[in-house]
């Protein structure tokens, strides 16, 4: 603990307001930019993937060229050039480690300097951590004590090659590769990610998470995630972003699909904090996310848990298919926006089985000119007996130019359904504030402190480890908002 | 030298003067009253003392511990060793009152270049105060002031006082909305933090108050300006006649 501290005030020092806005200087091996078979065929051989994933990539690539970018949310989104991006940058010298004394020094300083050290020795929290550079996945630790209890936890690009069986059976099985413009792309050019397996009735000894870092200018990164878990299993999963300060827009978009079979249990968390670009809009990640899980089995559960800091434009929906009886489906979110940001975010949750319930907290918080929008779906289809939702979506404002929007859509299709939905909106109160002055609280401090305070019930249900992280970055994000 | 020394000072709200022209020393361990009707500028004065937005001072000078503190924003004077405790407390949905407490606590203490308190140590500090005023465990453990009823937040604003050990308390209407037991508790939380170092300035509009926190001096404001000063019968005399009385008789 005492070290992450250290690092991340040497960070802090280092590099200004946007604490995560350093590049690494380090050699990269990249395919030419643009989007088109050949570079499709380039990544697949990069991976070394049999014929059928090539085919998978194809297809899914002759299917996003006949699809429109969608339009329906409220973003406005400069033109993305498709074809002015490279597809796959990866450090030159990660190919074949077998340990990570192998990985490049510039590396791991890169993770040391984002707080996340990546040489076992020094983890004293245990939690076990996938980097993903660029295009790659460059360390994963803990490997050995995992598969102890037969986790899997490994790069995406490894599992095509040794669990093609896992892999075939589960890929595009919760999220077609049809689903929408920005997952087809995914499929075309994904180059990594995480895969983990949780075997029947196996409680994972440790969280999992994974830190996505953008380096390379021009790059997008596109990975992809697939968690599975068994009959009675569990596993907490947390992923991290970061990127470097760069004038140009770049764009993420990322696939996670989540399967929990019977009795399983998925715990996935979210920190997100891209750039978000500087206060005029210049500059800042794209990040159009497909996140959606499925509760197969019978009582199984999946919750979703967000904190979006970052990005300029944040276009994501985590969603649950519950489809098993008595199957749970959950989502907490944070949304910060600050600055010129746009963030449309909110959750899906479709009930099929029998009994099935939801929950939705949703914390909404519009600072400077930035624009925060909830959109959610709760959908009680005809099989979907005593189904029940509830949802709750707040939203605060600081200052007077930005805005907040709250876009619910409801639909039930069997009367004996429940559905709630609260919403509020309020601002930070000028009387708020004066209370904590005069106590002696800096004004920076305060809004953080009634901000936090906000979010409370979508915080606590962070893991331990990140929740002190997390709330220190709302209160750098919202700096300089009051006053 | 005086704890609080008030100059001339004179105070407007959206422009429109509220205060005329205020004159009062405060003296090291000295308690002092000021009452005064409805609409007489009392809670102006506490605003304008503590810094709230919207307070302008447009004259005149105020000193803390020989110090103008006219330049200082409402947590530099905070810091500075100045409390206010509010008529009305405000709720702070969800944000802890441990975490609360403590964030004010150290800010203060790095002001004076002191090592913050630990949250052990502290949990152990804010107990035993607590038991003082009789402030349930379950009442730290709620979000700040909500939920709390009327005397539960007054019992909680003299609580912060004890933690925060101010040099200056201003007590707003301390009194309003208590009942005779919570009045009771209040008021003698408040005599246990009288003390040689300390001065208090208690502002209210009834006497009642007063026969609980006996004052050394004791002020009648009326339409911005202190009509009177005396002792403690000066309450008493108040009591008596009404403020009307009062003004008859300057």
């Amino acid at each position: 603990m005492v070290a992450t501290v250290e690092t991340i005030s040497a960070v802090e020092e280092a590099t200004g307001k946007y604490k995560y806005g350093f590049v690494t200087d380090i050699e990269s091996e990249k395919a030419p930019k643009g989007l088109n078979e050949d570079i499709i065929r380039f990544i697949s051989s990069k991976k070394n993937e049999p014929e059928w994933m090539l085919n998978w990539r194809l297809k899914a690539y002759r299917h996003w060229l006949k699809m429109p970018e969608p339009n329906w949310s409220k973003l406005s989104i400069a033109p993305i050039d498709y074809n002015d991006i490279y597809y796959y940058s990866a450090p030159k010298t990660v190919e074949k480690i077998s340990s990570l004394d192998e990985v490049d020094p510039e590396l791991l300083a890169t993770y040391e300097k984002l707080g996340i050290p990546l040489k076992e020795q020094k983890i004293l929290s245990g939690v076990a951590v996938d980097a993903v550079f660029d295009s790659v996945s460059v360390a994963t630790t803990f490997r050995e004590e995992l598969s102890k209890a037969g986790v899997i936890f490994c790069p995406i690009s490894e599992a095509i090659q040794n669990y093609p069986e896992l892999v075939r059976k589960y890929l595009s099985s919760v999220v077609p590769v049809s689903d929408n413009y920005f997952s087809a792309l995914n499929c075309a050019v994904f180059t990594d990610g995480s895969f983990v397996y949780v075997p029947k009735n196996v409680r994972c000894p440790m969280e999992l998470s994974t830190y996505f870092r953008i380096n390379e200018q021009k790059t997008g990164q596109f990975e992809r995630t697939l968690i599975i878990v068994e009959d009675g299993g569990y596993v907490s999963y947390l992923e991290g972003c970061t990127a470097p300060q760069r004038d140009e827009n770049q764009l993420h978009a990322a696939v996670v699909e989540l399967v929990a079979m019977k009795d399983a249990e998925i715990k996935y968390s979210t920190v997100q904090n891209w750039y978000p670009g500087d206060e005029t809009g210049k500059g800042g990640i794209y990040n159009f996310v497909t996140k959606r899980g499925s509760c197969r089995g019978d009582r199984s559960k999946i919750s979703w848990t967000q904190v979006e800091t970052g990005s300029a434009i944040t276009w994501k929906y985590p969603s649950c298919v519950l489809k098993g009886k008595n199957s749970i489906g959950e989502f907490y979110s944070v949304a910060v926006t600050n600055g010129a940001q746009q963030a449309d975010t909110g959750t899906k949750m479709i009930h099929l089985g029998e009994g099935s319930k939801s929950t939705i907290i949703s914390k909404g918080i519009s600072a400077g000119k930035s624009q925060n929008t909830y959109r959610g779906l709760v959908e009680i289809n005809r099989g979907a007996e005593s189904a029940r939702n509830f949802t709750q979506c707040d939203s605060l404002l600081i200052g007077q130019s930005c805005g907040a929007h709250t876009v619910p859509y409801i639909v039930s299709r069997n009367p004996s359904g429940k559905i709630e939905h609260e919403a509020t909106t309020s601002r930070i109160s000028e009387e708020q504030l004066f209370y904590c002055l005069q106590r002696g609280i800096s004004e920076e401090d305060a809004v953080s402190l009634i901000v936090n305070g906000f979010c409370k019930e979508v915080m606590k249900e962070l893991p331990m480890e990140f929740a002190v992280e997390a709330q220190k970055l709302i209160g750098i994000s919202l700096e300089g908002s009051v006053g | 030298m005086s704890i609080l020394d008030i100059k001339k000072l004179t105070a407007s709200v959206d422009g429109k003067e509220i205060l005329h022209g205020i004159d009062l020393k405060i003296n090291p361990g000295e308690v002092h009253a000021i009452m005064g009707p409805n609409g007489s500028g009392k809670s102006t004065l506490s605003y304008v003392l503590s810094g709230r937005m919207g307070y302008e001072i447009t004259g005149g000078d105020v000193l803390l511990n020989g110090e103008s503190i006219m330049e200082l924003e409402a947590d530099e004077r905070a810091r500075s060793g100045l409390f206010l405790a509010f008529q009305y407390p405000v709720e702070l949905p969800g944000v802890s009152g441990m975490s609360f407490l403590r964030a004010s606590v150290n800010s203060r203490l790095r002001e004076r270049g002191e090592e913050e308190v630990d949250q052990l140590s502290f949990v152990k500090i804010v107990r035993a105060e607590s038991k003082k005023l009789g402030i349930s465990d379950d009442m730290l453990k709620r979000a700040v002031n909500v939920g709390f009823s009327g005397g539960e937040k007054k019992r909680y604003e003299i609580l912060q006082m004890a933690l925060l050990k101010p040099s200056m308390a201003i007590l707003d209407e301390t009194d309003s909305g208590l009942d005779v037991d919570a009045l009771k508790i209040v008021s003698e939380g408040v005599n246990l933090l009288r003390h040689p170092d300390r001065s208090m300035l208690v502002i209210t509009h009834y006497q009642r108050l007063l026969s609980h926190i006996i004052p050394d001096k004791v002020h009648i404001l009326s339409e911005g300006r202190i009509i009177k000063s005396g002792d403690k019968s000066l309450a008493l005399e108040v009591e008596e006649n009404g403020y009307a009385g009062i003004n008859d008789a300057a």
